[in-house]
This record gives C-alpha cells, sequence and structure tokens, in this order.
C-alpha cells in the first residue's frame, strides 16, 4: 500500500503577522517556513507505518501544491523519511482549487491511504482533506487522532462527544489527522538530510482546475478591552462580574 | 433565495449551538430576502423541532431515519438532498468536528464555494462576501464567493443568539438516502458518561504549568464538575503526562471556542492562544502579572491558582445555591 501525505508550506507558529499595504497579501518578508505542524505528524505517523515491517506499506510520498518557493520545505519532508515528493507548480489562494490538483496527483498514483491535516495555520481552511474525498468520490474519516493497520484493513480512532470510536474504512480514503496521530512530530537527522538531496522530488504541472473563492483583504483583529483584574483575595468580586457582567455562568 | 442551516442534536435535544446557527442564518435570510430552513437528523420529537421556529426557522425538515454511524459519505448526501428540496442557495453549518468533516464535502458536492470559520454576517450579498479568521486568529481575512452556491461555516461564539416566538412547519423528510450503505464500519466505541467533549463545551477550566504537577488536579477537575464543564492543560503539562493528550489545547493540540475559558498557571504562548483565542470570555489566574495570558484575558487574577481555585469553587457553589 501507498500513503500520500499533503504538506502545506506555511509560516512559523511564532510569525508576526504582516499584510502588504494595500492589504490585499500576506508579507512573506522575513518568514520563516515550516511543514504545517499538523501535516508534519501525519508524516511521522506514516513513517511509523512503513517502518513496521509486518504492515503492507510500501511507499511514502509527500505532495504540495506551491511554488518552487515551497521546495525546502518538501526537502524537510524528504529528511524526516518520505521516499519522493511530489510539487504541483501552482500558486493558489483557493482550497477547491488545491483540493482538485491534489485528488489529481493521488488519482494517478494508486494511493491506499491519503492523509491530510484538520487545518492549514495560514488561512485555516479545515477544508482541502474533505474536499479531495468527495473529488474522488471515497470515503473520508476526520478528527482521526489513532490510524493503525490490521494486515490490509485500515482502523482508524476519532473523538466523538463523550469519548472515541474505532471504526474500519476501505482503502482509498482520505483521513483528516488531528492531535494524537503520532505523540511527537519526527525530527530529520543528519542522515536524513544529506539522503534527502538525492531523493526524486518532481515538478508537475497544475490541472485545471476553479477557484471557488478568492480572498479581497485581510486585517487584524480589533484590539480588545484591557483585562479586568481582580485582587486575590476577592474571588466573590471575580464570580460577580462573570455571572452579571460577561454573563457566562 | 432561501437558506438552509444543518442542525445537530445531542439524543434528541438541541444545543445552544444551533440556535446560534439559526440567529445567524436569520440574518444572512434577511439581507438575501429568503428563508431559513433547518434539516434535523435523527428522532427529535415534535415540541423541540418546532421550537426551532423561535430562532429564525420557517421550515423543519426532519429526517428521522437514524444513519448507522457518522459516515461523512451518508450525511453528505441527505444534506445535499435537503438542499435542492428547499431549492437553498447557502448552507449553513458549525464550524466544529461535524462542520469541519461535511462542509468540503458539500462544498464540491454542491459546487458552493466554502467559508470555513465566519466569523460576521456578509458584507455584500451580490457578490456574497464574508470575514473568517486566518492566521490561527492573529488576523481576518475578506473571503469573496465566486460560485452562485455557497457553504458558510460559522465560528462558535461570533454571533448572539436571537429569540423571538414563532413557530416552524415540520416537515418529515425522507432525503432517499441508503443510511446502511456506509463506507465505514464502527469497530468500538468507548464512551465515558458525564466526560464532556472539550471542542463541544460551553465552559472550559484549564490548566498549565503552573500547577506544579499533575498531583495538583483536583481542584480544576472539581470545579469544572460545579460548573459542568470540560478540562484543559497546555501542551507542557500533556507532554509530563499530568494530563492525557486529548486534553492538550492550542496550535498542536484541540482548536476550542467555549464561552467561558479559565485558565489556571498558563503563562499565554501564542501557540497556546491560537487554540483558545476565540473564547468568549477568558479568565487568568497567574502569580505573574506580566505573563501574557493577561493581553488575552477579559478578567484576570495575580495569585496562586492552588490557592484561589478552592475559593472559587465555594463561592460558585454557594452562588449556585442560591
Ligand atoms: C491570499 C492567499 C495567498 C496564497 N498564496 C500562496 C502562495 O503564495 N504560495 C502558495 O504555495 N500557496 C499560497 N496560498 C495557498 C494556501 O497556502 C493553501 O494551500 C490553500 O489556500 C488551502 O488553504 P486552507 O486553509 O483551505 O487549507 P486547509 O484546508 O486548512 O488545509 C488542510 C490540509 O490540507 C492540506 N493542504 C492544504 N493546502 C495544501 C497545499 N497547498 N498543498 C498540499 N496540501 C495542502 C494539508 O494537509 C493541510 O493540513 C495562498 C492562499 C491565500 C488565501
Ligand atoms: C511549534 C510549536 C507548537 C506549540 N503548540 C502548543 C500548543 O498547541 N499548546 C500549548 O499550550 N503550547 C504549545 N507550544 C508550547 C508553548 O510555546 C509554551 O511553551 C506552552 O504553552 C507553555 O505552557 P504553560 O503556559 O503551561 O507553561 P509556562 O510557560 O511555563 O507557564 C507557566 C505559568 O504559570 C505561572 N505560575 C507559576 N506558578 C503559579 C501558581 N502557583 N499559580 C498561578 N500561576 C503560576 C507562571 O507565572 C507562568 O506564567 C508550542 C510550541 C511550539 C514551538
Amino acid at each position: 500500500m501507498r500513503i500520500l501525505v499533503c504538506i502545506s508550506n506555511v509560516p512559523d507558529t511564532t510569525t508576526k503577522v504582516k499584510f502588504s499595504t494595500d492589504q490585499k497579501s500576506f508579507d512573506d518578508g522575513g518568514v520563516q517556513w515550516i511543514i504545517n505542524p499538523w501535516d508534519e505528524l501525519a508524516l511521522t505517523r506514516a513513517m511509523e507505518l512503513k517502518e513496521d515491517a509486518s504492515n503492507p506499506v510500501s511507499n511514502v510520498t509527500v505532495v504540495t501544491v506551491g511554488s518552487a518557493s515551497a521546495e525546502p520545505t518538501l526537502r524537510k519532508a524528504l529528511a524526516i523519511g518520505a521516499d519522493d515528493a511530489i510539487r504541483v507548480d501552482a500558486v493558489s489562494s483557493d482550497a477547491y482549487f488545491v483540493a482538485a490538483q491534489l485528488a489529481a496527483v493521488a488519482g494517478s498514483g494508486d494511493f491506499g491511504i491519503i492523509l491530510c491535516g484538520i487545518e492549514s495555520s495560514d488561512y485555516n481552511g479545515s477544508s482541502v482533506g474533505g474536499m479531495i474525498s468527495e473529488i474522488m468520490g471515497i470515503p473520508s474519516v476526520s478528527a482521526v487522532s489513532g490510524l493503525k493497520l490490521e494486515g490490509e484493513e485500515v482502523v482508524i480512532t476519532r473523538d466523538i462527544d463523550g469519548g472515541r470510536e474505532e471504526l474500519s474504512v476501505p482503502a482509498p480514503f482520505v483521513g483528516v489527522v488531528q492531535k494524537g496521530i503520532a505523540k511527537e512530530p519526527r525530527i530529520a537527522a543528519m542522515r536524513g538530510i544529506m539522503m534527502a538531496r538525492k531523493k526524486p522530488l518532481q515538478v508537475v504541472p497544475a490541472a485545471d482546475a476553479e477557484s471557488y473563492t478568492s480572498y479581497k483583504e485581510f486585517a487584524m483583529p480589533e484590539p480588545k478591552a484591557p483585562c479586568k483584574m481582580v485582587e486575590a483575595d476577592n474571588v466573590k468580586e471575580l464570580v460577580n462580574l462573570l455571572q452579571n457582567e460577561a454573563k457566562v455562568l | 433565495m432561501s437558506v438552509l442551516v444543518y442542525t445537530e442534536n445531542w439524543d434528541g435535544k438541541f444545543k445552544k449551538l444551533s440556535y446560534e446557527l439559526l440567529s445567524y442564518a436569520k440574518s444572512v435570510a434577511t439581507l438575501v430576502g429568503g428563508d431559513v430552513n433547518a434539516l434535523s437528523i435523527g428522532k427529535v420529537n415534535q415540541d423541540e423541532l418546532s421550537s426551532l421556529g423561535n430562532y429564525g426557522a420557517s421550515l423543519v425538515l426532519s429526517a428521522d431515519g437514524t444513519p448507522s454511524g457518522l459516515d461523512n459519505q451518508v450525511y453528505t448526501e441527505i444534506i445535499a438532498a435537503a438542499m435542492d428540496k428547499v431549492g437553498a442557495r447557502i448552507l449553513i453549518m458549525a464550524h466544529n468536528n461535524s462542520g469541519k468533516a461535511l462542509a468540503p464535502r458539500l462544498s464540491v458536492r454542491l459546487k458552493a464555494g466554502l467559508a470555513a470559520g465566519v466569523i460576521a454576517v456578509p458584507e455584500s450579498v451580490n457578490p456574497l462576501v464574508v470575514s473568517k479568521k486566518v492566521f490561527s486568529g492573529k488576523a481576518k481575512g475578506k473571503v469573496e464567493i465566486l460560485t452562485e452556491k455557497a457553504v458558510l461555516t460559522l465560528s462558535q461564539n461570533s454571533f448572539e443568539i436571537n429569540e423571538t416566538a414563532g413557530t416552524a412547519s415540520v416537515e418529515s423528510f425522507d432525503s432517499g438516502v441508503d443510511l446502511a450503505a456506509a463506507a465505514t464500519t464502527i469497530k468500538d466505541v468507548q464512551k465515558q458518561e458525564g466526560k464532556l467533549l472539550l471542542t463541544d463545551a460551553d465552559v472550559v477550566i484549564s490548566g498549565g504549568r503552573g500547577m506544579k504537577s499533575g498531583d495538583n488536579w483536583a481542584p480544576i477537575e472539581e470545579l469544572a464538575t460545579v460548573l459542568g464543564a470540560a478540562t484543559a492543560c497546555s501542551r507542557p503539562v500533556s507532554d509530563e503526562g499530568w494530563r492525557p493528550h486529548d486534553e492538550h489545547t492550542g496550535q498542536t493540540g484541540k482548536i476550542i471556542a467555549p464561552n467561558l475559558y479559565m485558565a489556571f498557571g498558563i503563562s499565554g504562548a501564542i501557540q497556546h492562544l491560537a487554540g483558545v483565542s476565540s473564547s468568549k470570555c477568558i479568565v487568568a489566574v497567574n502569580t505573574d502579572k506580566d505573563a501574557p495570558i493577561f493581553e488575552s484575558a477579559d478578567y484576570g487574577i495575580v495569585g496562586d491558582a492552588l490557592k484561589v481555585l478552592p475559593e472559587l469553587i465555594s463561592e460558585i457553589k454557594t452562588v449556585k445555591a442560591q
């Protein structure tokens, strides 16, 4: 079985977000790029599955939709252990367009498991994984916090109201992963970094697809009112404020 | 041009979430000049269904056959059939687990642009332009929907519930979807009675490294019990094994938006805030008056969490008893 991990190339989590003077685009000056944290966990789990010899996983491929500037992030994914990488050469701001590209890649490669993160930390769409599955007409499972193989059977753990659920899903499918899928993101070792330079990174042209949405403008959130401080020995007052002012108790 | 709201019930009861969605949908429907239709899936009694009229619904479609499990494809089919039935242009869902699972599929299915995590009523309807959070809440962006139809998922707590007396007509809805056709098969369910799903809880009590040790969690749990709240923690706390991993909130943990988030001994790192900043009200208790959490909090106490917690518990018990 082959696994495809979709990698979104995003600004480092501590980035101070700035926009162009016309507020129409993200200002990426000085930004450090990383693998979207969820995607890093998905890749970590894919590697664990492949390394366990009892699993029928033959190959882990990473894919991103982006310009050449996203390639260092793909190399990082190769250094973590992916066997090969694909970059769909397109700059897009629309989740449907991105999903259409990824569905085309997934459909051409005989992948049994297609993994996406629950949210890309840049545009927070929570969209791409579900869209890929609907475009391909295959099952999707979301909020995936565990993934294992029992022979050829894929067994997934997901959170539900009041607990968790185990389910099995036929391949191919899209798993949208969240916290718990792997314990810690794997860090590339020196050897991995050396090897990554020689691993295949294929650039493919974008498929024809529409955009369903377009960003018009960005803004910083309104500054919030300052925090109301209450003395430590006056807990009564805090409860009063929560009850009668904030009305949240 | 009407609007369809996908409501969710828990054991036959609607929650605040659905009322918020309907109130929002009512404002949207007023802008586009149409009605609010609601779709309910599963067994819900007639009174509960028609009470959705109090929040703006004029018609409630009740698909009362219960699918065998939460299978994304089965639910997508039912919701798409309901969109067809009422001829709706806009589908509104919650930006929660099920919304995140279903909205993208429906976007493709209906050829409808998706704006996820919307925070306000559309600023225009022709074209449809809505605001949403981007960069984990560090900024917001205006999205234009380029397609005829649209799917909007509403960020929790971004819209006031608007209650006005009204009754909705309730219609039983047979979607024609084979409820047993699920591709996924449930193998095992583990439910803990009384344990709330963190992402759906109205109140969340959370502890950080300032709690000093996993052995100090009893007052956090007690406060949660008193308030009917869920418990959460910062990442180092779950990394240390003081608390289970599924309680960790933040950029790499759960993303939550309760009405009330109480943070005890949490410094307020940017990655932590990314998971909780959409909460309606944030309370922080921290010994350090300069802790960054106070910049994001609404109410704060500079003090020892281990001393404040017992006093808070007893005060809340007193107030609740009145
Ligand atoms: C205004 C704007 C400008 C942009 N500029 C650029 C740019 O200059 N260069 C560029 O490369 N992209 C750019 N993008 C694309 C953007 O980074 C996302 O790929 C796309 O918008 C989907 O984001 P989302 O928040 O919907 O993803 P989500 O649906 O939240 O992502 C969920 C998961 O889908 C997968 N995924 C998401 N995006 C990709 C991707 N691109 N490739 C592979 N897997 C993915 C990941 O697994 C991710 O965890 C831009 C987007 C916008 C809105
Ligand atoms: C890529 C990346 C992703 C991350 N993702 C997350 C994430 O998702 N979630 C997350 O939480 N973190 C995340 N982190 C870690 C984050 O940067 C912080 O290190 C972490 O949030 C700090 O946890 P804390 O507030 O519990 O601990 P600390 O920062 O150590 O803060 C403890 C606080 O307790 C106060 N204190 C001490 N004693 C008491 C007392 N008796 N009573 C009251 N207050 C007291 C102190 O003044 C201090 O402010 C991430 C980091 C990175 C690099």
